[in-house]
């Protein structure tokens, strides 16, 4: 029998509204107790023992929204490297999107994701798979198929279902086999060629903008489509004011809908596009300053139920081009931590909340069971020093992907152990 | 001559100072073009590249001939001849160039940014010829030269920039730089071709031109460029014209003194008639000499260090 001890830790697990010094054993790779009094371990035999004082220790990170890249662009990530990279980030699960190649819209893909996610992969991953074939919003994929595959989730995210039909008929459809609907809401027909955040610096820039309704358009659209249909809906990265009015508005009249927000979109602003800096070139787009502050409100108040990263890896080649050229999106697993807790030390979350939205809530979305640190449960575990002085240096990423706008910032924050069923997969050297 | 100009990218590069001094050594370049031997070798010995992605006749012609007239050896290089067409990056193309030790890079591009790309890629002094929809800064300091010229002032003249600001990048120089200078600024044109925001940048709003151009000094008439036709812009150009077409009709009122300026190419009987394209107002020609005169300018200021 495998057991480990992590010792002296401050423990946060807002599944179990616990935030209290306690010990944890882990037995076989699964939680066993957490409990005050240390006497009543014995100590002989191969128990391990983590010392967590000065460390707080949360359930594993759960990230419910990243691009892994396999199969088909592995040079711009891996299965390997990008869950190496989350694992580094103190993510322990992770759900992938579909727009692999060939797209994950079959019950083959799906199984060569899992398969070598346990083969390769150091964290839990989870496909998501694609709401239409070859996510071409024409015909439903195969629900039913991906399901039984394993999927927790469909989402043609990143080529939105244009067609309002098809996106009612996706979300009844989904309804029979108790899937979520995973939504990017952008109205392809407002954003255009747009390449960032419309307003002034895209006008001084000269640089074609989509406007913040490009997404509250859709996101109306899809919460009364929810309402008709009973589906059940999930809010990709909102990152606008308007979306997170509108999904407040949805949640008090009692719909059934969740919403992420990823860490660019509470850090960042388009006055960080200034320079053409293609790092920060993203859909949807970094917004202002009024857009930040209601994501915050927003996180605050329950309407955004989850952080996630939107991990998007792109070669260097794809991004050190003309901006209009370059590829949309950034790395997230190793900056979310620090980010995130840059929520708490400004004050507009508590530290339980940031946690909560990093674990429990993404879990409960996807409906997995993990994010929580209940005995009984896998010894999903990260291990954090909140205090850590956390300089962002992409040349130590593991993720293949350098192309974060946060290179070089002077953060606080990190993981300094992650733990996969009681294995380390993870540990600050 | 003290500055430090190592590049022009955009007018924000520019700091008052720079550009008077731009201004004065161009009034003497001037003379130079004006002489039966309209060459001077202070730039002999010296290299300048013409990188031009975009079909350009007046604004390469200018560049080429102010470095030939200043002694610099100058080659042209057009994304149609060259191994742009094989799909070789700009960043690799820029550090081609580089291997050839240039002394300046004079780039014009489709796309916004690309000389700001460039520029962070080579050690050559960076001129931007104009970038997508973002800037053509050596329009605006000829424009600025060309309304010197014409009213011996700057300060507190009150121009108007008519047309298609939302796609021009003489437009978002020409702002910058007028407002630079101490001139009232405002834009005119159809609400879809005025850019979110415009208003920031320090400038006023007309969608009716008469109003616009009650009592100004100087217009900056734009080119509406044939691709905006058609695409949901405005329904036609003879509403365009009509509403925006600067005519004589417009101008009975005008004062006397009243400069119109065009960046060329113009649509003759669209944005501007022919009367006053040709007309007394129109120091449209003005414009192409002045152009090469502070393009000589700029590169005797940038190669000369």
């Amino acid at each position: 029998m495998k057991r480990a001890l992590i010792e002296n830790g401050f423990i946060i697990d807002p599944a179990n509204n616990i935030e209290d010094y306690f010990n944890i054993l882990i037995e076989n790779g699964i939680i066993v107790e957490l409990f005050k009094n240390k006497g009543r371990v014995t100590l002989e035999g191969d128990l391990e023992i983590i010392d967590a004082k000065d460390r707080i220790v949360i359930p594993g990170m759960v990230d419910l929204h990243a691009h892994l890249r396999e199969p088909g662009f592995e040079y711009k990530e891996t299965i390997a490297t990008g869950t190496m990279s989350a694992a580094a980030g103190g993510f322990t699960s992770v759900a992938c999107m579909a727009n692999t190649n060939p797209v994950n819209d079959s019950a083959s893909v799906s199984d060569f994701i899992i398969k070598k996610a346990v083969q390769e992969g150091y964290i839990n991953v989870y496909p998501v798979g694609a709401a239409t074939k070859n996510l071409e919003g024409k015909l439903l994929a195969p629900f039913g198929e991906l399901k039984r595959a394993g999927v927790v989730a469909v989402s043609d995210d990143g080529s939105p279902i244009m067609d309002s039909n098809l996106m009612r008929r996706a979300l009844e459809y989904a309804k029979t086999f108790d899937l979520l609907l995973i939504s990017h809401c952008e109205d392809l027909r407002l954003s255009l060629s747009g390449v960032m955040n419309e307003g002034y610096v895209s006008t001084t820039l000269g640089l074609r903008g989509i406007p913040n309704e490009a997404e509250d358009i859709m996101v109306a659209r899809d919460l009364l489509l929810s309402r008709l249909t009973g589906g059940r809906l999930h809010i990709a990265h909102v990152s606008t004011e308007g979306a997170v009015n509108l999904i407040r508005e949805a949640k008090s009249r009692g719909l059934n809908v969740t919403a992420e927000v990823a860490p660019h979109h509470f850090s960042l602003t388009h006055e960080d596009v200034a320079d053409f800096n293609t790092n920060a070139k993203v859909k949807p787009p970094l917004r202002g300053k009024r857009d930040v502050e209601a994501i915050k409100e927003g996180l605050a108040d329950g309407t955004i139920d989850a952080i996630a990263t939107d991990h998007a890896p792109h070669a260097s080649h794809e991004k050190d081009v003309e901006f209009e050229d370059a590829s949309f999106g950034l790395v997230g697993f190793e900056t979310a931590l620090p980010l995130s807790l840059g929520l708490y030390y400004s004050g507009a979350l508590t530290l339980a909340q940031v946690i909560k939205k990093l674990t429990f809530s993404p879990a409960s979305i996807l409906n997995i069971d993990k994010g929580t640190l209940s005995p009984g449960k896998d010894a999903d575990i990260t291990i954090v020093d909140v205090n850590k002085k956390n300089i962002i240096d992409v040349n130590r990423f593991f993720s293949k992907g350098k192309n974060t706008p946060f290179d070089g910032m002077a953060l606080k924050g990190k993981a300094v152990l992650t733990l996969v069923r009681g294995r380390r997969v993870f540990s600050e050297s | 001559m003290e500055h430090t100009l190592r590049q022009i990218l955009g007018i924000n590069d520019l700091r008052k100072d720079d550009i008077e001094l731009i201004l004065q050594t161009a009034e003497s370049m001037k003379e130079i073009s004006q002489r039966d031997i309209k060459k001077v070798p202070t730039l002999r010995g010296k290299t300048i590249v013409n990188l031009f992605y975009e079909p350009s006749t007046r604004t390469r012609t200018s560049f080429e001939l102010a470095g030939k007239r200043l002694n610099a050896d100058v080659i042209n290089i057009s994304a149609a001849s060259s191994s742009i067409v094989k799909g070789e990056s700009l960043i690799d193309t820029g550090k081609t160039l580089q291997a050839l030790n240039p002394d300046i890079i004079v780039i014009r591009h489709q796309k916004s940014g690309a000389p700001h790309l460039l520029a962070k890629n080579v050690t050559a002094s960076v001129v931007n010829a104009g970038d997508g929809i973002h800037e053509h800064p050596t329009q605006a300091l000829l424009d600025l030269f060309s309304i010197r010229e014409k009213l011996e002032r700057l300060e507190g003249l009150k121009v108007c920039i008519v047309g298609d600001i939302s796609h021009s990048r003489v437009a978002r120089s020409d702002i910058l730089c007028f407002k630079k200078m101490g001139m009232d600024v405002s834009v005119a044109g159809p609400a879809t071709l005025i850019p979110t925001d415009i208003e920031k940048m320090g400038v006023r709003v007309f969608y009716d031109l008469e109003k616009a151009i009650e009592n100004i000094d100087v217009i900056v008439c734009l080119r509406i460029q044939n691709e905006r036709m058609g695409s949901g812009f405005f329904p036609s150009v003879k509403e365009y014209s009509e509403f925006y077409g600067i005519n004589s009709g417009r101008l009975k009122k005008a004062n006397k003194r009243l400069v119109v300026m065009h960046p060329g190419p113009i649509n003759r009987g669209i944005e501007i008639s022919p009367e006053v394209a040709d007309g007394p107002f129109s120091i449209i020609l003005d414009q192409v000499t002045n152009g090469l005169a502070v393009r000589m300018a700029i590169l005797y200021i940038l190669a000369g260090k």
